[in-house]
């Protein structure tokens, strides 16, 4: 009965078929069976927040859910956020910020800025790193993360004005 | 993938745990959550040949008031409890412990019944029950059953569970206008294990405390309850208790455990300066 499992799912509003074997986490499905490589798996156990994806419009950890508990359930990867420009200005004030260097960490900092900011409109700067306490990234000290999306929520409240 | 191969197993109803778990026992384990078992299936230190996902039963889920006691499904997300009107109106202690509990992604995946089964000795929720005087429902094929908190937690990760069992809700006391309630912990970075944790909870009747309660967490293979310590409070006013004579009777009746991080001396420590909190917080809610 460790027999593949058929899981039915949308994925970026696309809906996806497969049978999958019962331990196979949902990080590794994105990226190995539909080739969606932007969910990247750092620590395998829940602590880097490197394979952060959407489940149902809620941050989860990619390593932490298996594919098969997913059936019926919408994810959006980094890739999804991308193509339908829900990241875009989050990801333009990231570039002009140089809110990345190796990148890694990126994807998983995108997903968790964009539900802090549908939450949280107008985040304090302590409440963007308590919402990122989950996601680490090595290279940039955070410091130009964070006024990354601080500028972007700046930004959409002006726009909305 | 880094899990052992395992069976899953879709749970629909009760009749469908009761059905895995009478036939697997400790083989099988029951997925919640996942946000702790799933990294020890990760790490390979826990390889169940069984997992039955109980995500799918409604009976496990929601948040309603029965008599006197505010029952809280045990498939309840942290994030719900955080967002529930009904636990920030009738079981403070429980809504204040949550911003606590690791990082928001994990928030949105981890149970509150999940937290109480796994018992691990440095979580916020065991020592909250506890301070509540919670009552955990559980129940089997062959029926079912009521145990006190204080009578659920055994050790590390321990609990007085059955592998037939599985815990359904939890029922909390509720608030009274007379209570008061105290949470914290001390942890090197948000969302990180507490180095030692308190809950508290109170009542205020005639200016004076009673039925205090002081549960630590993270000083031992469980939470620890002082209940000598918590007696010296008995018919106190709140402003003015003697913080510094409580902390020295509570570090003469405990000696924390040191852990991989943390020595004996420091927890000890931190368990006066939370004390210490924990009485200023008492006379804070006077008014």
């Amino acid at each position: 009965m460790t027999a593949p499992i058929i899981v039915t799912l949308t994925v970026n509003g696309e809906p996806v078929n497969r049978a999958v074997e019962p331990r196979l986490t949902l990080a590794d499905f994105l990226r190995d069976e539909l080739g969606l490589k932007g969910t990247h798996v750092g620590c395998e156990h829940g602590v880097c927040g490197a394979c952060t994806v959407h489940l149902n419009g809620a941050t989860v950890r990619g390593c932490l859910t298996f594919a098969v508990q997913c059936e019926g359930a919408e994810v959006e990867t980094v890739e999804g956020g991308t193509d339908s420009g829900r990241l875009k200005d989050l990801q333009d004030e990231f570039v002009a910020r140089n809110a990345l260097q190796c990148g890694y960490c990126t994807p998983g900092m995108l997903l968790s800025a964009a539900e802090l900011l549908e939450q949280n409109p107008a985040p304090s700067r302590d409440e963007i790193r308590e919402h990122l306490s989950g996601n680490y990234c090595r290279c940039t000290g955070y410091q130009a993360i964070v006024d990354a999306i601080e500028t972007t929520a700046r930004k959409r409240v002006e726009l909305e004005r | 993938m880094k899990p052992h191969a395992f069976d899953y197993v879709r749970a629909t109803s009760l009749q469908d745990i009761f059905g895995v778990l009478d036939k697997h026992g400790d083989d099988a384990k029951i997925l919640a959550g996942g946000q702790s078992l799933v990294p020890a299936m990760n790490m390979r230190l826990a390889a169940p040949r069984v997992i039955v996902d109980v995500n799918a039963i409604e009976a496990l889920h929601g948040i309603a008031v029965v008599g006197d006691m505010l029952r809280i499904g045990a498939m309840t997300r942290y994030v719900e409890i955080a967002a529930s009107d009904l636990v920030a109106r009738h079981a403070p202690l429980i809504v204040r412990a949550v911003p606590f509990i690791a990082h928001a992604a994990i928030r949105n995946r981890g149970t509150f019944g999940g937290s109480l089964c796994n018992a691990d000795p440095a979580s916020e929720l065991p020592a909250c029950v506890l301070a509540e005087r919670a009552v955990f429902n559980i129940s089997s094929s062959t029926g079912e059953r009521s145990v006190a908190a204080n009578d659920f937690f055994l050790g590390t990760y321990t609990t007085a569970l059955e592998p037939t069992e599985v815990l359904l809700s939890v029922d909390v006391p509720l608030s009274g206008p007379d209570s008061r309630y105290f949470f914290d912990e001390v942890a090197r970075r948000q969302g990180d294990y507490a180095m030692a944790g308190l809950a508290a909870r109170a009542e205020v009747r005639g200016g004076v405390l009673v039925d205090a309660r002081l549960v630590f967490f993270a000083v031992s293979d469980m939470p620890l309850m002082v209940s000598a310590t918590a007696a010296l409070l008995e018919g106190q006013a709140p402003g003015s208790v003697d913080a510094e004579a409580i902390c020295e009777a509570l570090i003469q009746n405990v000696t924390p455990q040191q852990d991989l991080t943390t020595s004996s001396v420091t927890k000890e420590h931190l368990m006066k300066v939370l004390t210490r909190r924990a009485i200023a917080a008492f006379a804070r809610e006077e008014a």
